[in-house]
């Protein structure tokens, strides 16, 4: 068995499990970090597909900051209590469980009739990645999607303004008046 | 590199499927959004091992979008729960219905 084989197939079971672990616990925090344990894995398949650039980046953005900002919320909101079993509406954890199998089963069957499970990776990627995965990225990035790259920039700018807004308490006026009734009500106490 | 692409993609869409169940079943807003991050996870995995297949960056370089935006969303996403925390001190999507009829 090959070296790719053997990994592939220590890492997608995990990478399943987790998946699966993090869906049935109950508890916030638990399922945040069997998270964790599934971006690993999957940053494990990138390196795989002959992608170091994005295994280094899925561990710094997916399992570094993204996780680490979940945790955050979770444990700043406190709502790690878990949730009622009872289910809203009727026979929902079926028909979602027999969807998503159905899903899965049609996903084989199309790639069965397409492209096969013995298809292998074309040879070549080497010269495709050279000088390297990192610089023959940068080369495709900053040459064919420029404008998309710049507007990301834009995108991250917005998002970051939009969570400060978002973020910050009710509103000032209503603040503002809420300590003006407080000193009205402690210079009414100092003289009597 | 000896495994076949199709298990890849298969293994992607078990995952995908996998954050459908949590996004449909789970009632914390917080679990709902950790089941989309599934999700899109799972999908950058098939683009990257696509773009394998055709032995082309270009997947390489969507995977990489998507991984902006998915940053830039989660940012919105938990201002968002937060918010709704403060006003309803709960983050169960069933609480938040006032715009359902």
């Amino acid at each position: 068995m090959p070296l790719d084989d053997v990994v592939f197939w220590v890492f997608a079971p995990i990478a399943v499990a987790s998946a699966v672990a993090m869906l049935v616990m109950r508890s916030a925090v638990h399922a945040a970090l069997f998270l964790v344990v599934n971006f690993f894995c999957i940053a494990v398949m990138y390196l795989l597909l002959d992608a170091p650039f994005l295994f280094a980046v899925q561990i710094i953005v997916y399992a570094g900051a993204i996780m680490v900002l979940f945790l955050f919320v979770i444990m700043l909101l406190g709502v790690d209590r878990g949730e009622p079993v009872r289910e809203r509406l009727f026979a929902q954890r079926g028909l979602a469980l027999a969807l998503a199998g159905a899903f899965v089963v049609e996903l084989f069957v199309a790639l069965r009739a397409g492209i096969g499970f013995s298809t292998l990776a074309p040879e070549g990627f080497d010269v495709v990645n050279e000088p390297g995965n990192a610089q023959a990225l940068a080369k495709v990035l900053f040459q064919g999607y420029f404008f998309p790259f710049e507007v990301t920039s834009i995108l991250l700018i917005v998002a970051a303004v939009a969570a400060m807004v978002l973020g910050q308490r009710r509103s000032r006026a209503a603040t503002q008046a809420e300590l003006d009734a407080m000193q009205d009500e402690v210079q009414d106490e100092v003289p009597a | 590199m000896r495994t076949p692409i199709a298990y890849f993609v298969l293994l992607s869409g078990i995952l995908f499927a996998l954050g459908t169940v949590g996004v449909l079943t789970r009632r914390s807003a917080l679990l709902i959004f950790m089941s989309v991050e599934l999700q899109l996870n799972a999908v950058n995995l098939s683009l990257v091992a696509f773009s394998r297949m055709h032995n082309e960056l270009d997947g390489q370089v969507l995977a990489f979008f998507s991984l902006v935006v998915a940053a830039a969303e989660v940012v919105v996403g938990l201002a968002i729960i937060v918010a709704m925390f403060r006003r309803r001190s709960s983050v169960d999507v069933d609480d938040a219905r006032e715009l359902r009829w």
